[in-house]
């Protein structure tokens, strides 16, 4: 075997204008696909990783028909006290589970005394709101960050907080309806200015669970729904299953279920572009294949075309076929491996350049994104497979035509 | 001992609907240890006929016993196993490989074909470089050596595997005359050192003369001009 890689390798040696510029070739191509990866792969996880941890969850669990009507906050669908113990049940009994936050969501109008707008609040119990969603108190542009907030304040988004003129410390008060349509004002301190985020939940307020009750007038337990924050994202799929079957079995007296169950995706419209990404992901990975097979495939078309007569010449003294295709497709592989290498230096290079330049972009209302690409080993070990599986398949054919050449008919061709 | 015997051995080429008897059964065999030579003009069978003998083109009808064993009906990779264990080739064109150096030209065929363990390797290859006065040029790649070196080469390569036979098709039609004199000469030391059989194809009748047994070839059929022994017309 080392012969067969010593002769190809010599071989490759032989035409060195061509190795070269096939392996540039593929080095472009497993350059591309690999910052592509990394780039893309970085964005999606920030933007997904902003998502989850900071509003929304790995999960959340509602009442049936809540997200059909979330729109209008509707109070009516809340869970009450018994259902809200049973999915506390479920989900302290899931060993993936590492935190959740019981939510009331409610819409009220937002006044500084002078003005008035609609706002959209999240009430939470900010410790279970620290750890469901994580990267909720860096979003806090101004004020105290620490304890996310107390009774009788409120977390405003930064765009009413700039409309309405109002600053950390400012009186403001809310004026909610309950669902029993009677109107309730209650006034909150600004404790803190809320950065703004892309998708739902992203401009949202914060008050105290125990406010919104008070402004509610509910005196039982019951939320609007429960973000769920996972140990590992990974196992999401696997958890999303299990509480669907836990939960999806429960039904009301109409005999219809009481719950549903959502993962992330089916509640941000980020999850297209997630999708797009993985999609745009998969063609630059075709394209590469494509790039790679028929620049192997010319070179080694080529390769047999310019040696038929050394090949029959090593036919005709007794080289078996099947080493004379081994020799071919050996040629293939390591021009497949010379370009995988140059490109996978250059990439973890460029990689890692970009994220010693502290590279940031901007994304809808979000500034100065800081742009930290990554590429895993899996993406790596991936790529570098498909490139050089490839390179073989493009080597197959005339290393196959190689292998079957008749000694004489080789011999004569000049 | 008969080492190449032909009987009624006949070769036709088809092209569309015409076909060309290329040689046209002849009778003849060769005993082991002879140095002979095919000759004729250009077009006469010469090469067709070496071919044959070397596995690389089969007959149409009549029988080709080479080595011992009838190789008429020989699928194409048993001829490839059959070629490799019996028989060396010299090419006009001496036919080297241009990566490989002269030691690595050499010990191709111990490597990619018979698969010999490195050290006998080394041994054989170093013993066949003493042969053919190439030691001094063992690292050198073909394309640094003249026509002559090449061709020494390639006998040493056609020898190294202890063939039993060396089919030479016009070894000496690229060489000038001293140096095709000096290869005839080679050949024929190395026909006695390792007791081989060599047989060429020439249509040069000032290296035919260095031949122990001529056949003559015209239009496909034999004619037998013995000008030494162990050969005949059957």
């Amino acid at each position: 075997m080392y012969n067969i890689f010593k002769i190809a390798a010599r071989n490759l040696l032989r035409y060195k204008r061509r190795t070269l510029l096939t392996s540039i070739l593929i080095t472009l191509g497993v350059v591309a696909v690999l910052l592509f990866v990394s780039v893309s792969g970085s964005f999606k996880s920030l933007m997904v990783g902003q998502i989850t941890d900071s509003m929304l969850g790995h999960l959340q669990v509602h009442r049936k028909g809540y997200i059909a009507s979330i729109d209008s906050l509707p109070l009516n669908r809340n869970l009450q006290g018994k259902q809200v113990a049973k999915v506390k049940e479920v989900l302290d009994a899931s060993p993936e589970v590492e935190a959740y936050s019981m939510r009331i969501k409610l819409g009220a109008m937002f006044s500084n005394y002078n003005e008035t707008t609609n706002i959209r609040i999240n009430a939470v119990n900010p410790k279970q709101e620290q750890q469901a969603s994580p990267m909720l108190t860096g979003r806090i542009l101004q004020g105290e960050k620490e304890g996310l907030l107390d009774k009788g304040e409120i977390l405003v988004p930064e765009l009413i907080a700039k409309g309405m003129k109002v600053k950390v410390g400012d009186t403001i008060v809310l004026v909610a309806t309950n669902k029993d349509g009677l109107v309730n004002g209650q006034p909150f301190v600004v404790r803190g200015i809320l950065e703004s985020i892309s998708g739902p939940g992203g401009r949202d307020g914060y008050i105290h669970l125990s406010d919104a009750k008070t402004l509610l007038r509910i005196d039982k337990p019951e939320v609007s729904e429960i973000a769920i924050r996972l140990k590992e994202m990974d196992t999401l799929p696997d958890v999303l299953a299990n509480l669907k079957e836990a939960l999806g079995g429960i039904l009301n007296k109409q005999g219809k279920p009481v719950f549903e169950v959502h993962s992330w995706e089916k509640l941000s419209p980020f999850s297209k572009i997630a999708a797009m990404i993985d999609l745009m992901t998969l063609f630059i990975k075709i394209m590469l294949v494509a790039i790679v097979l028929v620049s192997i495939m010319n070179v080694m078309i080529m390769s047999v075309y310019e040696r038929i007569h050394e090949i029959g010449t090593i036919a005709a003294i007794g080289t078996s076929p099947s080493k004379i295709l081994a020799l071919f497709l050996t040629e293939g592989l390591l021009l497949g491996i010379l370009g995988t290498l140059i490109g996978l230096v250059i990439s973890l290079l460029a990689i890692a350049g970009m994220n010693v330049s502290s590279i940031s972009f901007d994304f809808g209302r979000q500034k100065d994104l800081l742009l930290a690409p990554v590429i895993s080993t899996t993406d790596v070990l991936l790529v570098v497979g498909i490139v050089i599986a490839v390179a073989v398949i493009g080597s197959l054919q005339p290393a196959w035509k190689a292998s079957r050449m008749n000694p004489i008919t080789a011999l004569r061709h000049v | 001992m008969t080492i190449v015997a032909a009987r009624q051995l006949t070769k036709e080429y088809v092209a569309g609907d015409i076909t060309v008897p290329a040689i046209r059964g002849v009778d003849f065999s060769i005993e082991a240890g002879s140095f002979v030579s095919f000759v004729g003009p250009s077009g006469s069978g010469k090469s067709t006929l070496l071919n044959m003998i070397g596995c690389l083109d089969p007959p149409t009808s009549g029988s080709l016993e080479v080595v011992g064993k009838d190789v008429a009906g020989l699928r194409s990779s048993e001829s490839a196993r059959f070629r490799g264990e019996h028989i060396g080739f010299i090419f006009q064109d001496f036919n080297l490989i241009p990566v490989l150096t002269v030691f690595e030209n050499i010990e191709y065929p111990l490597i990619m074909v018979q698969n010999w363990p490195v050290r006998k390797r080394r041994q054989q290859v170093e013993r066949l470089l003493e042969a053919v006065g190439m030691q001094d040029q063992a690292n050198k790649y073909p394309g640094q050596i003249s026509g002559g070196q090449k061709q020494r080469v390639a006998v040493a390569r056609a020898l190294v595997t202890n063939a039993k036979l060396v089919l030479a098709d016009e070894p000496t039609a690229n060489l000038d005359r001293d140096t095709a004199n000096r290869i005839i000469s080679l050949m024929k030391t190395m026909r006695d050192e390792f007791d081989t059989t060599f047989i060429f194809s020439t249509h040069d009748p000032k290296v035919v003369k260095n031949a122990e047994i001529v056949f003559a070839l015209e239009d496909g059929l034999l004619q037998t001009e013995s000008n030494g022994q162990g050969g005949s017309h059957v």
